[in-house]
């Protein structure tokens, strides 16, 4: 099976700090990740790193078999340019923390504006998938509501509906319910589970074992920027075989 | 105990802001007293003031003000988005070169500034354009360059460019960075993502000073008198000169200054309710306040 996120030896540095130390990591196509990691230890640099929001100083990182960031000459790479780097984007789903959804945007707004603006499609078209979307995310009634009136978990599965509207190749989740409200929380995992099981390939970094030992296909551990144990949930969260994954699990279990 | 199930939901009784009335009123027969005695008072002289409202010179004032404020405001503004951008950038000579611009166009009075760049000539007798290599394109005599009309442009806008920046660079900085993220991982190029995403939203924190920057260089533009640009207030200067209606004509060139105010702030009204979009609080005016602590409140609110 071929992979469809390929980090291959990512090191990334924030001045002195060492965020990302040698990280490779297979992705298989239709799969689900999960990162787990105590807080600090470089899980958020480096799925923004697979969308090139941030920038690597050393490795390579391919999505569906192509280099994000940078063009190969050689044995050099050289950072592409802004504009090509965003149409890379365009393939690579991103849910946040925060939603971070456009506030002065309608939620249907919301769901249009990329495929208007990147895709280049009719608004009609725009608008026959956003509806599909909502629905699908179970808030097809909300299409004409602001983002601030919506409740967090709302606002996060408006998130996904948005990133889902660009239909990439792959999604990547940066705790995506961490800053919801817990009877809020199941809501959005029900919606990652179904895009799960229609065979999206997903990089997620969660606190949800739950969810974790459910979904995913593949479960890595980090610690201080680098993966110090990955494998299927059972073995990484039944037999942990590191013991800052056994502490970690302890913490948050 | 478990309350009788049969009782009428409780009635609530709003508070009656009494005080809110008395300082109304107070206002008001403050406000109607003064008027009162502008009127009556004969030293006013309202009709020297009604014979030169629309007197042609006046007229032509009027327009060279609106005209030179329309020029420095739209102009300044598109200079201080590229200095503002400039200075959030991560380019540190453009970092640079933003700050300095701002501090010298702040730190130099108009006053000054207006007649630097009238009296440009003295400094730079010739104004020429070559590259080297290809020698001179083009040149000419500085004097036939600038006119009282071109420095006070040039003036105006290199001043209103560096406050403007500053106004923008809150507005872009009071933006979430999520935003831009989020704009960028769509796809959206930073170009986009700042024109669609981020400038919309910093308009709501830009346009209220804004608003009062645009009023403000609407009066800042009567310097222009000093090297006889004829502008509004320039305009009733020279009948006054001539006259000695002074009060009158101030009287005058007030009023057209009050009309252009009153229409600039109804603009800026609708154009902060048009970028409000999705904002959790619109702006409410103070009379709806005022309203609200007797009459019955209308119902939810978008
Ligand atoms: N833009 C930045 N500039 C400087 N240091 C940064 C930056 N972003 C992250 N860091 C540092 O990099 C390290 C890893 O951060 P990162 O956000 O990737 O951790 P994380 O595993 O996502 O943690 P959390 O669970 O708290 O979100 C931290 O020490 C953080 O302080
Ligand atoms: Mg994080």
């Amino acid at each position: 099976m071929s992979a469809a996120i390929e980090i291959s030896r990512v090191s990334k540095s924030f001045g002195f700090t060492r965020v990302l130390d040698d990280v490779s990591l297979a992705i298989p196509e239709g799969s689900v990740c999960v990162v787990l990691g105590p807080s600090g230890s470089g899980k958020s640099t480096l799925l923004r790193c697979v969308n090139h929001l941030e920038s690597v100083d050393a490795g390579t990182i391919e999505v569906g078999g192509e280099l994000i960031g940078y063009r190969r000459d050689g044995d050099r790479l050289h950072e592409l340019s802004a504009r090509a780097v965003a149409r890379q984007r365009a393939r690579i789903g991103m849910v946040f923390q925060h939603f971070n959804l456009f506030l002065h945007r309608t939620v249907i707004e919301n769901l249009i504006e990329a495929p208007l603006l990147v895709r280049r499609e009719s608004k009609a078209v725009a608008i026959a998938r956003a509806q599909r979307l909502l629905a699908q995310v179970g808030l097809a009634d909300r299409a004409a509501a602001w983002p601030r009136e919506l409740s967090g978990g709302q606002q996060q599965r408006i998130a996904i509906a948005r990133a889902l509207a660009m239909e990439p190749e792959v999604m990547l989740f940066d705790e995506p319910t961490s800053a919801l409200d817990p009877e809020l929380v199941g809501d959005v995992l029900q919606v990652m589970k179904s895009l799960a099981r229609s065979g999206m390939t997903m990089m997620v970094v969660t606190h949800e074992i739950g969810f974790a030992r459910e979904v995913a296909d593949q479960i890595v551990f980090m610690d201080q920027g680098r993966i110090i144990e990955s494998g299927p949930p059972s073995q990484v969260l039944d037999a942990p075989r590191h013991e800052r994954t056994s502490a970690f699990l302890s913490t948050v279990l | 105990m478990v309350p009788e199930p049969a009782a009428a939901p409780l009635k609530v009784v709003r508070k009656r802001h009494y005080g809110r009335w008395c300082s109304a009123l107070v206002a008001l027969a403050v406000v109607a007293l003064m008027i009162d005695s502008m009127v009556r008072n004969p030293n006013f002289e309202w009709e020297v003031v009604a014979r030169n409202l629309t007197s042609d010179s006046i007229l032509a004032g009027v327009g060279m003000t609106i005209e030179l404020t329309f020029i420095s405001v739209v102009f300044g503004f598109a200079g201080g988005i590229v200095l503002a951008l400039m200075r959030l950038s991560a380019n540190p000579v453009l970092v640079a070169v933003s700050w300095t611009y701002t501090w010298l166009f702040r730190a130099v009075p108009m006053l000054v500034q207006l007649f630097l760049w009238y009296n440009i000539a003295a400094l730079y007798p010739r104004l020429a354009l070559s590259i080297p290599g290809l020698g001179e394109l083009w040149s000419a005599p500085t004097n036939s360059v600038i006119s009282p009309f071109s420095a006070a442009v040039i003036a105006l806008v290199m001043h209103q460019a560096a406050y403007a920046a500053e106004i923008v660079r809150a507005g872009i900085l009071g933006v979430n960075a999520g935003q831009h993220d989020a704009a960028q991982a769509l796809g959206l190029t930073p170009f986009q993502g700042f024109r669609r995403v981020v400038l919309p939203q910093a308009m709501r924190t830009i346009l209220p000073p804004a608003g009062n920057e645009v009023i403000g260089q609407l009066k800042t533009t009567a310097v222009v008198s000093v090297i006889a640009l004829q502008d509004l207030l320039y305009s009733a200067q020279i009948i006054y000169q001539r006259t000695y209606e002074v009060i009158p004509l101030l009287m005058v060139a007030t009023i057209w200054y009050m009309a252009m105010t009153t229409l600039l702030s109804i603009g800026q009204f609708m154009i902060e309710r048009h970028y409000g979009r999705g904002a959790a609080q619109q702006s409410a005016m103070s009379w709806q306040w005022l309203a609200r602590g007797a009459l019955p409140r209308s119902g939810a609110r978008r």
